[in-house]
């Protein structure tokens, strides 16, 4: 081959090469898009104010709502962030001012692992774990599972967001003599707290759209908030039920509901993203 | 104003054009809004060490890389002006930069082998990009790259070994090697020297002496004993008060350090500044 | 102040404290460090529970069934007999294909984000990828269900079963829904993640060895290709690992697209499960400690594959990052 020629075949790949990265991005965004696009139509289509305030009308009929898996969602999410958040935060200071050593390595690396496990076996295990011994489903049991799925998610942010913070502030309140914990609550966490509050934001979006874990633990429930120890209804839940349905009305209560669900995982996204530009500029 | 212009673009006062290697015209260099270089004219000499001294900041780097149009690799990076490489200007339009940096070799401020690759790789690294293939040849290259940068008799039994795992002032010769074995005409050193030990530094030096002959050198350095010791022609860098470089003055090394025609100048290499 | 040498800001503090406060100095002190190590400490008894727990459970259908559950392939809730090969069939091949796709695009994604794409590009791209990751996975399946699967059924499968029809993976009816789909779907779900660690190990990469790279004439692509792709390929591997992880314990997307079959077969058309779809499926409806037994037994494997995928995939992020000045060895 020629030296030119040698040449041109470069530059043809360079071209070839950086269009087909393009294109691969290309195509990535306009998946998220598609589907988002997609979903924001179809939904909208179908959502109106009878859907936040009506309950399931009866099979065939057109319109009705799910506000008993709106609010079921609700409980579920705030029991879940009651305990996934506080004891997230505290393993999570942990893992910044004394996790140096070797247990603070394996509780990372844990805490890591665990996000990875798939939903669906946090479920079973919840299941056994709390389902079996009560004898029946529960919004308890839905909330102990999403929590467990927060709580590596929690734990892991606080501690980055709190490594964040200088050393230099640590040092200056500990020569005032205050004690090493209340250094930590009281200066080193505040200074993350915008960090641990975002992160906590995005651990609450992720739960509430999850699904396999609520099969096995809170069921579903037609008839509305009947206590903790009861099923309760849960927005995926239904939206699963609907959409593996065969009835169109059905379905189309699924796009409105999805449509709330990526609705508010976007925005609370959005939300914490401009929250840290304008932290961080 | 005119003799400076003239001593610029004549030194030495060589007549033969040939002998003139690089000929940079008016050239300008910003970095987004900021300007990096101002108005910088001058020749470059071939078979002659061209020095760029000058106090931190004033633009030595930035106009190096103008010469191998490494610079405009940084966003928002421009560059204005000429530079005639053998008579023509590598920033014409149409000239397409991938062959102006094989005509143009440069060696960083530390030394940087790849290393995911072997000492021997690392130096064909050049001549497989351009679709030199048969091993023979590559050998033959490799092995004459190497020798000239001085560096052969150390590594020839270690050539499959990784290139990091050379001492720093050998990986800073193998850099050169690696940039030697495209066969350049230029060969742009931007303060090789810096994060070497002095015995390094000496025989990279003495590497230098022996270059001359063969490629045009420009080499970028904070250490004027080195400018001294190394190079035949001088060019004197100042930031001017907006932060642009300008040249100040251009001359044979000897007549520059001994008797500088700008009170900057004298300034600078008397160490009152800098 | 002092600063131990060769650790990152980040770092200093903690050993430094270690150092110095040995004892907890006060009451207080000693209060609040029992109580963040216990919330530490929950993490690790978590896993440790789950693993019991799920063991228990399953431990009648492990004794009934030993390592023939793995190779078995009639599940039958009737006659108590539970095979569980086509279900680890289902997870293996829809991540593999999930994988096949979705390595090199977002190998390509993350190579324009990190290296290619211009400044102002940069930022809303790579938010526009993450935000793939957060639609809830049912939300995905819903969109999967309606608006992929029929273009799958028709025009995918009819043209690859008509012009590649003699190989035996295109060979078969096209439902649209089964094995292909639900490898499909995973690709959205993998690519956030894979690009996510890619473009990190990406931009690590020190700038002199593109530079350098360049310097020699290389072309854009050579220079990424020849340089920094090398340096960065054990953080792109470890990319890879843990979308692989991410992939196989995924559950709704693909319970709504995989068609709910039980078999073992080449043929990528035909409806399937995983481990995953065949749990979330089946279980509220399983009665009997063998039944019930044997959907566990597939939460423990699926809970032991991830397990070990993950724990690969961040061992090896983080021995990249440890030896990052070493460069990609």
């Amino acid at each position: 081959m020629t030296d030119r020629q040698v040449y041109l075949r470069r530059r043809t790949t360079n071209y070839l090469m950086v269009g087909l990265c393009g294109l691969a991005t290309l195509v990535a965004v306009s998946f998220l898009l598609l589907v988002v696009g997609y979903t924001l139509i179809k939904g909208i289509a179908f959502l109106n104010l009878d859907f936040i305030t009506q309950t399931a009308r009866p099979l065939g009929e057109p319109g009705g709502g799910m506000r008993h898996e709106i609010i079921g969602t609700l409980v579920l999410v705030t029991l879940a962030s009651a305990v996934g958040i506080p004891v997230g935060l505290l393993a999570g200071a942990y893992l910044s001012e004394f996790g140096g050593g070797r247990t603070g390595t394996v509780v990372r690396l844990v805490a890591d692992v665990l996000t990875g496990v798939p939903s669906v076996v946090v479920g079973i295990f919840v299941y056994v774990l709390v389902v079996r011994p009560m004898g029946t489903f529960s919004a308890l049991a839905g909330g102990v599972a999403l929590a467990i799925i927060m709580l590596p998610v929690v734990a892991r942010t606080t501690e980055e967001m709190m490594k964040l913070v200088p050393a230099t502030c640590r040092e200056a309140a500990l020569a005032l003599g205050i004690p090493r914990w209340r250094m930590i609550v009281s200066v080193v966490m505040p200074g993350a707290i915008v960090g641990i509050v975002t992160g906590s934001m995005l651990a609450v979006a992720r739960i509430a759209g999850e699904t396999a874990p609520l099969i096995f633990t809170a069921l579903g429930n037609r008839f509305g908030f009947a206590g903790l120890d009861q099923p309760i209804a849960a927005m995926p839940l239904q939206i699963w039920r609907y959409a593996v349905s065969a009835y169109d009305t059905w379905h189309q209560q699924a796009w409105a509901a999805s449509f709330l669900l990526v609705m508010l995982v976007f925005l609370i996204s959005l939300l914490v993203r401009w929250i840290t530009a304008k932290r961080y500029g | 104003m005119v003799v400076q212009e003239e001593m610029r673009m004549n030194p030495g006062h060589a007549d033969n054009s040939t002998e003139k290697g690089i000929i940079v015209e008016g050239l300008n260099a910003w970095y987004g809004s900021l300007q990096a270089l101002r108005n910088i004219s001058l020749a470059i000499l071939s078979k002659r060490v061209t020095a760029i001294i000058g106090p931190s900041g004033c633009g030595k780097s930035t106009f190096i890389r103008c010469l191998n149009r490494m610079h405009e690799v940084v966003p928002g990076a421009r560059v204005q002006g000429k530079v005639l490489l053998a008579g023509e200007d590598i920033y014409a339009q149409g000239v397409d930069p991938v062959r102006v940096r094989r005509k143009v070799g440069m060696v960083f401020q530390r030394p940087n082998p790849f290393p995911t690759m072997s000492v021997f790789d690392n130096v064909a690294a050049g001549l497989k990009l351009n679709g030199l293939r048969r091993l023979g040849q590559m050998s033959d290259a490799v092995e004459q790259a190497l020798r000239q940068a001085a560096l052969w008799d150390e590594v020839k039994d270690k050539l499959k070994q990784n290139g990091t795992a050379l001492s720093g002032g050998q990986q800073q010769r193998l850099c050169i090697a690696r940039a030697l074995a495209v066969q350049p005409e230029v060969l742009l050193m931007d303060e090789p020297c810096s994060a070497l030990d002095p015995v390094a530094t000496s025989r990279i030096e003495d590497l230098i002496r022996e270059l001359k002959e063969r490629y045009i050198i420009v080499i970028v350095t904070h250490n004027m004993q080195q400018a001294g010791r190394v190079s035949d022609m001088t060019a004197f860098f100042l930031m001017s008060n907006d932060r642009a470089g300008e040249i100040i003055e251009y001359d044979e090394t000897r007549q520059m350090f001994t008797n500088p025609k700008d009170e900057r100048t004298e300034a600078y290499i008397t160490g009152r500044f800098g | 102040m002092a600063r131990v040498p060769g650790t990152s800001d980040v770092q200093a503090p903690v050993w430094w404290w270690r150092a110095r406060f040995r004892r907890p100095a006060s009451p207080g002190d000693w209060v609040f460090q029992t109580v963040v190590l216990l919330a530490a400490l929950s993490l690790v008894g978590l896993l440790a529970a789950m693993a019991l727990y799920l063991l228990d459970v399953a431990w009648p259908a492990i004794t009934q069934f030993g390592p023939g559950f793995l190779t078995g392939s009639i599940w039958d809730p009737v006659q108590e007999v539970f095979g569980a090969l086509p279900a680890v069939y289902g997870t293996l091949l829809t991540s593999a294909i999930a994988m096949l796709v979705a390595v090199p695009v977002s190998l390509g994604v993350a190579i324009f984000l990190a290296e290619l794409a211009p400044r102002w590009l940069r930022a809303p791209a790579s938010f526009l990828v993450e935000m793939l990751a957060a639609i809830p996975s049912v939300v995905l399946g819903l969109w999967g269900l309606f608006v992929m699967v029929p273009v799958i059924r028709d025009p995918l499968e009819q043209w690859l079963g008509s012009s590649l029809g003699f190989l035996p993976i295109f060979q078969g009816p096209p439902f649209g829904i089964g094995f292909l789909a639900g490898g499909l779907i995973l690709v959205i779900m993998a690519l956030p993640i894979i690009t996510a660690v890619a473009r990190d190990s990406l931009r690590a990469v020190p700038a002199s060895q593109r530079e350098a790279m360049l310097a020699l004439g290389a072309t854009r692509w050579e220079a990424i290709s020849h340089a920094v792709l090398p340096y960065a390929r054990s953080g792109i591997v470890a990319a890879a690992i843990l979308g692989l992880g991410r992939a196989l314990g995924e559950t709704m997307a693909v319970t709504m697209v995989i068609g709910n079959g039980y078999q073992v077969t080449a043929r990528l058309f035909a409806p399937g499960n995983t481990m995953a779809s065949k749990i979330a499926t089946e279980f509220n409806e399983a009665s009997g400690d063998l039944y019930i037994g044997s959907l566990v037994e597939l939460a423990l494997v699926l809970f032991a594959v991830t397990l070990i995928v993950n724990i690969l995939g961040r061992l090896l992020v983080r021995w990249t990052v440890a030896n990052a000045g070493a460069g990609g060895r």
